[in-house]
Parts: structure tokens; C-alpha cells; sequence
């Protein structure tokens, strides 16, 4: 069970989401009314640490757990695909106030509008999977 | 004891989540939950239909592990850590969502008008969280990540296309928030 502690972590980082109520869709329509600090603070902490760990990753001072530096993945380039499939997203995310992982932690407090929305959200990366090599970069 | 209780102040919230980054990174994956969505496509036999999801599904298997552990802390998380869902809102927000029409505003996490089973089950209902759904999963890998993805581990990466989603995805979320709610409510 070599991935058992990926499950673990699962489990760590939904919490911290439930507890911080990073997954309410109230918190979510407040910040998208920008009348609250609150999940600013989440997200902009959030990225100012990362960032601190960030540096260390590159320059070798933590490496993961084989040993191996820690690199993260590049992003594809382009501006209609993070601009468009971003304001898509966010259009998503602001109606239903779910992102990505808060929708497997909402299953866990609203089971079936989680679930249609999880099941939606499937078959949303299967359209684009089928128009991947059409849509303009 | 009673502190596991209380919700999380942002100083908390925020840096807790930079672990669980650090973590995921430290067991040598990638941090980003929304892969797991091409890695649920491919598992259902997406691969049958489009090139782009024949890819083995065992390789990212930490990822659906992760996810699993996702929906295991949630049923934790609203059972037993969570008695009390009110969510301290802005007084503002809460007088602007009763005047277009909600109820019990901020006395739980989520609204009725979009998850209680009423709402489920009514055309309208359905169909916001479909369109929803259809739009997260679509713009999400169209850009190539999520809030975790592109706004946690790109920007901190200092990645200059996870910029460009993110302000992407609060161009949506303010056209949701401002035009959208307050025209369907």
C-alpha cells in the first residue's frame, strides 16, 4: 500500500478545508463580492508559503522522499487556453462554489448535489478531451 | 479541547494547506487535484473514444487515492468536527443574498437554494449544478488546473500561465457572483 499516504494527506487536506470552510459556497460568493478577507488570507498565506517551500525545493534543500529534487510541473503555455478554460472554470466555481477538490469534500456533507456536480464535472474534462487537439492555445 | 471545534482563522486555514502542498510534493507528485478528473475519465473507459485519455490510469493512481481520502475527510470533517456550520459572513453579504431571495443565509455552508434536495430535484436545481459541473471540469483542464493546480502550486511556482488563469477564474467567478446569481435567483 504504497499510496496509502496519499490517502492520509486526503484526509488531512480535506479537513483543512472543511474546518477553514474553504468549501462553503457562501465564503466563495463573498470573496467573489470581495466583501471579505477571509479566503484571501486562505489562498494568499497559502501561496506565500508554498512560494517560501518553493525555493527551497530548487535549490535542493528539501527533496522528496526518493531523494529526487522537486521540480513542479511547467504549465502549458498559451493565453486563450488559461484565460478561456479559466473563466470557465471560475464561472463554475462561482455558481456552484466548488473548485476541484472541495466537490469530492462536499460529497462527504451533500452527498447527491455533490455527486451531480462531480459527475458534470467528468463529463466537462471528457468534452475537452474529445475537442483537445481543435481548441486554439 | 473544545478548540477542534471552532473553525479555522485564515493564519491557519492558509498555512495548512501550503503543508499539504509541501507534502504531496514531498511524496513526489505533482499537487493538483483536477488531473484526477482525466484519471476518473480514463478509469470509466474514456479511452474508448478520445486518444487523450488512453493513458494508464495505474500511474496516477496516488492521484484517485488522494481523491478518495478527499471524500473520507469530508464525511469526517461534517460528522464529527464541524457541530456548528454557521459561517461568520459579511453582514453586507448576508442582507444582499436574503434580498435576492435566499434563506437561512450563513446558518450552514451551503445554500438550500442550490443543495438541499428540493433544489436538487427541481429542473432549475439540476441544471445549475449540470451547466456547473460541465463548466468546472471543461475550463479546468482547457487551462490546465485548479484553485490547487494554478493557484497554489503554479503561482507559487511563479509560473506565468497559472497567472493568467487565475485571473481567469476570477474574471468567471465575478461575472457568477455579480450577473449570473443574482439574475437566477
Amino acid at each position: 500500500m504504497k499510496n496509502i499516504k496519499f490517502l492520509l494527506l486526503g484526509i488531512f487536506f480535506a479537513i483543512v478545508l472543511s474546518k477553514s470552510q474553504a468549501i462553503s459556497w457562501f465564503r466563495f460568493y463573498e470573496m467573489f463580492r470581495f466583501q471579505s478577507f477571509h479566503m484571501f488570507g486562505i489562498i494568499g498565506s497559502a501561496i506565500v508559503i508554498s512560494a517560501v517551500f518553493m525555493q527551497l525545493f530548487k535549490r535542493g534543500m528539501i527533496k522528496d522522499i526518493h531523494g529526487n529534487l522537486i521540480k513542479p510541473k511547467e504549465k502549458e503555455k498559451g493565453f486563450v487556453r488559461t484565460l478561456v478554460g479559466g473563466t470557465f472554470f471560475g464561472i463554475g466555481w462561482g455558481i456552484s462554489g466548488a473548485c476541484a477538490g472541495p466537490i469530492f469534500v462536499i460529497l462527504g456533507f451533500k452527498f447527491l448535489p455533490a455527486l451531480i456536480l462531480l459527475i458534470s464535472a467528468l463529463l466537462g474534462a471528457f468534452i475537452y478531451g474529445l475537442l483537445s487537439k481543435k481548441l486554439p492555445n | 479541547m473544545y478548540f477542534i471545534f471552532e473553525p479555522f482563522a485564515w493564519f491557519v486555514g492558509g498555512p495548512l494547506i501550503a503543508i499539504s502542498l509541501v507534502l504531496y510534493f514531498y511524496f513526489g507528485k505533482n499537487f493538483g487535484t483536477s488531473t484526477d478528473f482525466e484519471t476518473l475519465c480514463t478509469l470509466a473507459g474514456a479511452g474508448k473514444f478520445s486518444d487523450y485519455f488512453k493513458k494508464d490510469w495505474k500511474e496516477r493512481d496516488f492521484g484517485l487515492m488522494f481523491a478518495m481520502g478527499l471524500v473520507i475527510g469530508g464525511i469526517i470533517g461534517s460528522h464529527f468536527l464541524i457541530p456548528d456550520q454557521t459561517v461568520a459572513l459579511n453582514p453586507k453579504t448576508i442582507q444582499e443574498l436574503t434580498d435576492i431571495g435566499f434563506t437561512n443565509v450563513a446558518n450552514q455552508y451551503f445554500p438550500d437554494e442550490i443543495f438541499s434536495n428540493e433544489a436538487v430535484f427541481s429542473l432549475k436545481g439540476f441544471l445549475i449544478l449540470v451547466v456547473s459541473g460541465l463548466l468546472i471540469g471543461f475550463g479546468t483542464r482547457y487551462a490546465g488546473g485548479c484553485t490547487s493546480g494554478h493557484a497554489i502550486t503554479g503561482l507559487s511556482s511563479l509560473q506565468f500561465p497559472s497567472l493568467l488563469a487565475v485571473i481567469g477564474f476570477f474574471i468567471g467567478g465575478i461575472i457568477a457572483a455579480w450577473f449570473i446569481i443574482p439574475e437566477i435567483f
